[in-house]
């Protein structure tokens, strides 16, 4: 006796959310019932591993019909074909859009394209996520890259009008589509040691003032209708911050620089002397790695640089948060006191959101 | 010109590219109605097109509103090809045409294509204008409310139900047409399709037209049947019941019940013709051949059913005449002249209608209170058939000659093949009213028909329950005032319907009789088998369950009247081994009532299979039921001796641990007050006897004497050892579940709104290797009871719940396939007054007294504990179990025992406890959740900060569907008509779209989908008597194909919910489907 077919259809789709979960993880029909059994669920219900196999493929069968409405979510919104009260279909979507810190921290920052999509299989056996768990990801990220792409308007709100994600991952996504765009390099040794938060954080906060988008925002003039777009950097921007230049190319204008930033932090640093003897190779640093924003290969490097030319040297210093807080804030403030810098807006623009980025960079 | 029909097309969306270059699609729409078509401009490049049409008007007779659908197909221009289809929608306007039902048709209509399943959505308004038309020579029928609800629907009255309405009418099959080796089969699909819903339509009518000439208005417990007779043609044929149904404007209470007999009653002769034509497969002649040993004094459940051919190859057995003594209770008599005057009267019209008015049959399941007087039993009666199309040379004419494909012209050719097949039904009504009659009873209630064909042989079967019926809802006006009164005069018991309606001393078959168990006046048999719905009224100990007999047959592989032949004389044997087997699982139940027993018996190249469901149930007014004996063929082995002892003691312990369960405890009641006045002395022997079976030593049991008495099982050889196990091997559900094939299960009450309607489809390939009778017996038993472990496993978070109106379809699509297909509700429920409401009536009426005593109530008792679903305000569980377990009284009563004056406010505090019960369960999911995101390797990153998705507001509505009448929680208020849908989809590509599971899977998923997208659109919000009648399923893996086609129907309702007819703080949930789906319009 063979099940030729064995189906079950209700009115209003059931969902079992331990077995999208196992959908979801890539696993097959086999390995979910198998580990279905080891949840004990066959203890509770009294049921046979046959009821759970046909039951496993049953929904198997459902979430393969659903996923290609998951792919637009908006469509399973307005779908007649299943019947899912709505915070289930939330619930569909938040998980689906899901993705795994593992995996994001190995695909952040590189083109979503068919080759990076080829090294699937190292990724998997590194961090030991399916494979076909891996491709769900990574389609995802390419999916929202695509539609959102060429949009105009707030990036997160973009991708949660099209894809109807909760405001966290909407965020999250922003930020995967940003890295993705900017090709920033986040897979160095050297970069080991961040999460996907922190570069996400600083991803916020470069959308919010690096971007064309952050410019568009200021009430100019509303007929010009200029590319609102939270994916590219300002390249004027970029291309100003040259003018930083003179921070630290100027010797006086670094030495009144320091003594302004010592004056003020003495007695109040734990790592005073530190501070004073690095000073202007810190500040070297960080002028540095804005003149150089510019070139496309600098831009990709740019939180290789952060650490190298500024979070190692405090660490290997041993620079307590605080203090590198109060002389960052101080850095960035002392500015506005040299008379001779012109460039106090661009500063501010550029230094603000770096502070923000180095801050949270900043840890073991 | 009396109609004129109105159709928009406002916008499509979803639709599928049709241009792979643009990845777009340039869609425009064809409406057609009759023979005129409407187009609709070409909306260039878009999947989302805006017609935004004018409104198309076609002017017609109101017959062809009936008969035809209107049809919608959406196609994609092509400039240099022909155009190509996207897909169709169907919408039958019928419920436009009566004045109550919807006024509008608007909404989302999935685009259904048979090859390629639905495609997108098209968004279409319909209108009607109908003119008076006064017309007495009319065709048609607008106006006559149809509904598959078998029982009096909700919100109506009925004022008269008139009785039976059949029709069918016969076409040739599409699919058997010389055309359809040109044409493609998406062509091939959507003539059947069209065919089918015109020929629903065209019998619709003709249905309508009688119930108008019985001066009705209504069809209640209509249904509608497909025999795909294949190169035969098509038969599409329907039976109903007619009323008179008025609408209720307030939720009145009906009319007093009357069903208590009047002794003062005069005599009145009464003469009944003998039945010599009665066909019976008397219990007597197969038994030789049985392995169980069935004593033949022993009821015969009150079933009588016969299985005959038109060869006439079985011998005829007459069965004795059931013509009603003097003796018997005259006012039975008077009862039954009266049902048969009624049922005459109406016959006395025009001679073409002469002939329903032989049978005196009802479809309902469920009455109103006091129309059902007696209940006989269940009759049935089966007929092989050949289908011969040799008959019908005008087949051969159209297809030789006629190069048009033409379809609806049935009255040119074939025109003798409707009434083949009339004659068919007419002869087995005939004999159900005959085995009626012989049962003392003139009409048939909770009547159905059937069919079941293979190749060119077809099994038509029929079956009922056999009733005496109060005259009253019969006749038209107010005739017998006189007897209404004295009848009124005398109190209701509720135990009537129980009392046999034929003559105890002139018996058409053997039963044991008893005095009843309730008002002690009467006599009752002791087991009830009836296809209709437990009556309201009924006394229930305990709860039911669902009951089921299953059996194969092998049958040798034959052709036309050898197979037949085979069939008609397999057929007594089935019947008897099904019935046998209800019996002993009833017993072993502990119970001694069936209800909505359905017996189906299909046939299939090699086998036949027979599947019998019912709800059990322990009726009060019957007697317990005894136990099983069981008595082995070799006494003087020791061991055997043992293994029949141990085997003894297995089955007593079932029954005990199954009244357990069922929480059977009936109250005891001492021997002298039951058995006095029995005359038979073969009843004081088996009371006697009764007693004997609790104790142990059954082997020693004289089997002259037990044949008399118990239930003896006799096992004399492995096959009957089998049928022993298999009776023990059945598995309760797991707790927390309860199942019934009824509307409602019995000593339930506290229904919780929460509803799962579902469909399973399970097919098993058996393997040719062990076809023996019993190798196959316990395939297909696996699969039923696999099937329901299965169901109990996936609705496990519904627990405690309900599987209601479970109906289980078995069908045998080729030589080693089985297919079940199941259709069911599951029902959630309120433990906690779940066990409040399980009181014998003996707690209840001394609850009762004692309160009475008391004088704490200003309400009678039952107001609370009955008819409210659940109690006003439930304390705290604990405090409540407490309560009763110190004192002794029950916790209902406990509860009532408070001052009733702030009553409503009481209502709606409860409401509102409900209410917060319900947040707090979902907040505890919540829980849940939150905790399986941690454990998973997805990291807190990605959740904080968790806020509610934008998509919490979805812009489709929710449409219920269940196959009960009801719907739990909610009050209907208006039936909007009748939804009948039929489905063909095809797959070339069958691995691609997942197999036969893939495939099948999502066409259910579709029709769901369809059934509900028209009921949104009539403005419901549910289906209620939902049923799948038809889901016949082919494949040809090696081609990489199936075919599939789903027949379903119910009625379209807009039901609200009871917490929001009392709390004013709703948000009118029913209508706004409409808007929201204008809204889904403006977001897309």
């Amino acid at each position: 006796m063979t099940s030729e077919l064995d189906i079950f259809v209700g009115n209003t789709t059931l969902i079992d959310e331990d077995v999208y979960r196992l959908w979801l993880d890539g696993y097959s029909v086999t390995d979910a019932v198998a580990l279905r059994v080891r949840s004990g669920i066959l203890e509770q219900t009294g049921a046979t591993a046959a009821v759970l196999q046909s039951d496993t493929m049953d929904h198997y069968r459902t979430f393969h019909m659903l996923e290609r409405l998951l792919h637009a979510p908006p469509k399973l919104l307005h779908q007649l074909i299943f019947q899912i009260p709505p915070s289930r279909q939330a619930l569909l979507i938040e998980r689906y859009y899901a993705f795994d810190e593992a995996f994001v921290r190995e695909v952040l920052g590189k083109k979503l394209s068919k080759g990076t999509k080829k090294d699937l299989d190292d990724i998997s056996t590194k961090t030991g996520i399916t494979l076909k768990s891996c491709r769900r990801q990574f389609d995802n990220f390419k999916r929202v890259f695509k539609v959102v792409e060429e949009m105009r308007g707030s990036l997160v709100d973009n991708i949660q009008q099209h894809f109807l994600l909760s405001d966290r991952l909407a965020r999250d996504y922003a930020a995967i589509v940003f890295f993705a765009n900017n090709r920033f390099e986040t897979g160095k040794k050297k970069l080991q040691y961040l999460s996907f938060g922190d570069f996400a954080f600083c991803a916020e906060l470069m959308i919010q003032n690096w971007t064309l988008g952050a410019v568009g925002e200021a009430p100019t003039d509303p007929d010009s209708q200029m590319d609102d777009m939270d994916m590219d950097l300002d390249k004027e921007f970029l291309q100003d911050l040259k003018e930083l230049k003179v921070l630290v190319a100027d010797k006086d204008l670094l030495d009144l620089h320091k003594s302004l930033v010592c004056t003020a932090l003495r007695g109040k640093l734990g790592v005073f002397s530190e501070m004073e003897a690095n000073f202007k190779n810190l500040s070297r640093g960080l002028v540095n790695v804005a003149t150089k924003l510019t070139h496309n290969k600098d831009v990709r490097d740019l939180f290789v640089d952060l650490v190298e030319k500024f979070v190692e040297p405090c660490r290997s210093d041993h620079w307590p948060l605080s203090d590198v807080r109060f002389f960052l804030n101080q850095y960035s403030a002392s500015v506005h006191s040299l008379d001779g810098f012109r460039h106090q807006a661009l500063w501010d623009r550029y230094m603000g959101t770096l502070r923000g980025c180095l801050l949270r960079l900043y840890h073991d | 010109m009396p109609g004129k029909l109105k159709v928009k097309i406002v916008a499509g969306r979803h639709l599928p590219v049709m241009d792979r270059a643009s990845d777009l699609t340039d869609a425009f729409v064809e409406v057609k109605f009759g023979n005129t078509t409407f187009k609709t401009d070409v909306y260039l490049k878009s999947l989302n097109p805006q017609w935004n049409s004018e409104w198309f008007k076609f002017e017609v007779d109101d017959e062809d509103l009936q008969d035809e659908p209107l049809q919608i197909t959406v196609l994609d221009h092509d400039t240099y090809s022909a155009n190509d289809a996207i897909g169709k929608v169907y919408i039958d306007i019928d419920p436009l045409l009566y004045s109550e039902a919807a006024t509008v048709i608007s909404g989302w209509f999935p685009i259904y294509d048979t090859i390629h399943g639905i495609r997108g959505e098209i968004n279409v308004v319909v209108k009607v204008d109908l003119f008076n038309d006064l017309n007495r020579f009319r065709q048609s029928s607008c106006g006559v409310k149809f509904f598959c609800t078998t029982s009096i629907p909700k919100c109506y009255r009925a004022v008269i139900i008139h009785g039976f309405v059949e029709e069918l009418v016969v076409n040739e099959d599409p699919e058997y047409q010389w055309i359809d080796r040109i044409r493609t089969p998406r062509a091939s699909n959507e003539a059947r399709q069209r065919l089918i819903s015109l020929m629903s339509g065209e019998l619709q009518r003709k249905i309508g037209l009688k119930v108008l000439e019985m001066r009705g208005n209504a069809v209640v417990g209509y249904l509608q049947c497909f025999d795909l007779e294949g190169e035969s043609g098509l038969v599409v044929r329907a039976i109903g019941t007619a009323c008179t149904l008025d609408k209720l404007s307030s939720p009145a209470a009906f009319l007093p019940a009357c069903n208590s007999p009047s002794k003062e009653m005069k005599e009145i002769p009464f003469n009944e013709d003998p039945n010599p034509n009665t066909h019976s497969s008397g219990p007597s002649t197969p038994l030789k051949n049985q392995t169980y040993s069935f004593s033949p004094s022993k009821s015969y459940s009150r079933q009588s059913s016969s299985s005959d051919t038109d060869l006439s190859l079985t011998p005829k057995t007459g069965m004795g005449s059931g013509s009603a003594g003097k003796e018997g209770g005259p006012f039975k008599a008077l009862l039954r002249q009266q049902t048969q005057s009624a049922l005459e009267q109406r016959g006395g019209s025009p001679h073409r209608f002469c002939r329903r008015r032989e049978f005196p049959f009802f479809t309902l399941t469920a009455f109103p209170p006091g129309f059902l007087v007696h209940v006989g039993g269940v009759v049935s009666a089966r007929s092989v058939k050949l289908l011969d199309r040799i008959h019908n040379p005008a087949f051969v004419g159209i297809m030789g000659n006629t190069r048009s494909y033409k379809l609806l012209d049935w009255n040119s050719f074939n025109s003798d093949e409707p009434e083949t097949r009339d004659a068919w039904w007419a002869e087995i009504r005939q004999e159900i009213k005959s085995h009626a009659k012989a049962l003392g009873c003139h009409a048939v209630v909770g009547y159905s028909e059937s069919t079941s064909i293979c190749e060119e042989v077809c099994i038509l079967s029929a079956s009922g329950t056999a009733a005496v019926l109060n005259p009253r809802f019969l006749q038209d006006g107010t005739v017998e005032g006189c007897l209404e009164q004295r009848l009124e005069e005398n109190l209701p018991t509720r135990c009537g319907f129980c009392h046999i309606p034929y003559d105890e001393l002139n018996m058409p078959f053997p039963a044991h009789l008893t005095y009843c168990y309730n008002c002690r006046k009467q006599k009752v048999p002791d087991v009830l088998f009836t296809t209709i719905d437990l009556p309201t009224d009924a006394t229930v100990i305990g709860k039911g369950c669902l009951i089921q007999a299953r059996l194969c047959r092998l049958k040798k592989k034959a052709q036309a009247e050898a197979n037949a032949t085979a069939i008609s004389n397999l057929l007594p044997f089935m019947e008897y081994e099904v019935h046998t087997q209800l019996m002993n699982k009833l017993k072993l139940k502990g119970m001694n009532a069936l209800f909505g027993l359905r017996i189906q018996i299909t046939v299939g190249e090699n086998m036949l299979m027979g599947l019998a469901s019912a709800t059990g149930v322990y009726l009060a007014a019957l007697p317990t039921p005894g136990g099983i004996q069981i008595a082995g063929k070799t006494p003087n082995d020791g061991s055997y001796e043992q293994h029949i002892s141990h085997m003894q003691k297995k089955i007593n312990d079932t029954i005990a641990k199954n009244k357990e369960l069922y929480e059977i405890n009936p109250p005891e009641i001492s021997e002298e007050i039951i058995g006095s006045p029995i005359p038979e002395p073969r009843q004081r022997s088996r009371l006697l006897r009764s007693q004997s079976e609790s104790s142990d030593e059954v082997t020693e049991l004289d089997l002259s004497h037990g044949k008399k008495d118990a239930f003896v099982l006799e096992i004399d050889d492995t096959d009957a050892m089998e049928d022993v196990h298999s009776l023990l091997t059945d598995v309760p559900p797991p707790s927390g579940f309860y199942s019934c094939n009824t509307e409602i299960m019995p000593g339930i009450n506290n229904w919780t709104s929460e509803i799962q309607m579902f469909t399973s489809v399970r097919v098993i390939r058996l393997s040719s290797l062990n076809l023996t009778n019993q190798a196959l017996n316990k395939n297909f038993n696996d699969l039923c009871e696999n099937l329901l472990k299965s169901l109990y496993f996936k609705l496990r978070s519904m627990i405690p719940c309900c599987l209601c109106h479970v109906n289980f379809t078995v069908s045998l699509p080729e030589d080693e396939l089985i297919q079940v297909t199941v259709t069911a509700v599951a029902i959630t429920f309120d433990k906690n007054q779940a066990l409040q409401t399980t009181k014998t009536p003996v707690e209840k009426s001394l609850q009762r007294a004692s309160t009475d005593n008391e004088e704490l109530l200003q309400f009678p008792l039952e107001l609370c504990s009955d008819s409210l679903p659940s109690h006003p305000f439930p304390p705290a569980k604990e405090h409540l179990e407490s309560a009763s377990s110190n004192s002794g009284i029950p916790a209902a009563q406990r509860a009532t025992s408070v001052d009733y004056s702030s009553f409503a406010d009481r209502c709606s505090s409860w409401i509102e406890l409900i209410k917060l019960k319900a947040q707090t369960i979902r907040r505890g999911s919540i829980k849940t959740t939150v905790t399986v995101e941690k454990a998973s390797p997805v990291g807190d990153g990605n959740f904080r900060n968790r806020s509610a998705p934008p998509c919490a507001n979805s812009t489709v509505g929710v449409v219920k569907m269940t196959p009960l009448s009801f719907i739990p929680g909610a009050k209907i208020t208006k039936y909007l008509g009748i939804i009948n849908m039929f489905f063909i989809r095809e797959t070339t590509s069958l691995r691609e779209e997942g197999g036969v599971s893939g495939f099948l899977h999502a066409f259910i998923a579709e029709v769901f989908a369809m059934v509900r997208a028209h009921v949104a659109a009539l403005g419901g919000n549910a289906v209620v008597s939902y049923i799948m009648k038809q889901c016949v399923f082919m494949e040809n893996p090696n081609k990489n194909q199936a075919q599939c086609l789903i027949n379903v129907s119910g009625d379209a309702v807009v039901f609200v919910r009871e917490s929001d007819l009392e709390v004013v703080s709703s948000q009118q949930p029913t209508i706004n489907c409409q808007s929201s789906c204008t809204e889904g319009e403006v977001t897309t």
